[in-house]
């Protein structure tokens, strides 16, 4: 009874964190402010899996967690790399 | 240990990794610029994901599982800092923050 109150809890601040961070990726106003949301967009998919895995005791999407934490970054990394100067998209 | 010490633990870590999460994105919508934005985002993505990762390990504990859980944490405490290193310096060089809100300005003078 108390993990499904913890789970219903979580999944509402998860998916509040997540709307929040798509509210910034939409609203902008810099290309490095979107890269910085779709970050916590992929920080916050990750953590709300890994809670999934714990509440319901399996480990099926680890391998997904290790991927994920491996290859988030090549977007964010990129962007930055070749961001143009003075770009104001 | 205990079914109701180990439920009490995975609702705590479980928590923990949610106010992450949520602080994070709080952090997103009302922080001013990129510099201080990017502040709040480096939370979950280290923090978030050991309080989560670790809840993972303790509720399967097995040398598979524990192995995987630091991997994952390692490689993200690997990637995570490249990251956010990176924009925070494209964001200086491309001049996306507000030269008004910085306290100390070291790289003044010399722009990398």
């Amino acid at each position: 009874m108390m993990l499904l109150t913890v789970a219903v809890v979580a999944s509402i601040m998860f998916a509040i964190a997540a709307l929040l961070a798509v509210y910034r990726i939409v609203v902008g106003p810099s290309v490095l402010d979107r890269v910085i949301a779709s970050d916590v967009l992929v920080a916050t998919i990750i953590c709300a899996l890994a809670a999934e895995m714990a509440l319901n005791r399996h480990t099926d999407t680890l391998p997904v967690l290790l991927v994920l934490a491996l290859f988030a970054v090549l977007g964010s990394l990129s962007v930055a790399r070749f961001l143009p100067a003075r770009d104001s998209a | 240990m205990s079914a109701t010490v180990l439920d009490l633990l995975t609702a705590v870590l479980v928590l923990s990794g949610g106010a992450m999460c949520l602080a994070a994105g709080i952090g997103l919508v009302r922080f001013p610029d990129v510099l201080s934005r990017l502040h709040a985002a480096t939370k979950p993505q280290i923090f978030g994901l050991m309080a989560v990762t670790a809840d993972v390990a303790i509720n399967n504990f097995s040398v598979g599982t524990v192995t995987l859980c630091v991997a994952i944490v390692v490689f993200q405490a690997l990637t995570a800092p490249m990251a956010a290193h990176l924009v925070g310096r494209a964001a200086y060089t491309t001049e996306h923050l507000r030269p008004d809100l910085l306290i100390v300005d070291e790289l003044q003078g010399h722009r990398p």
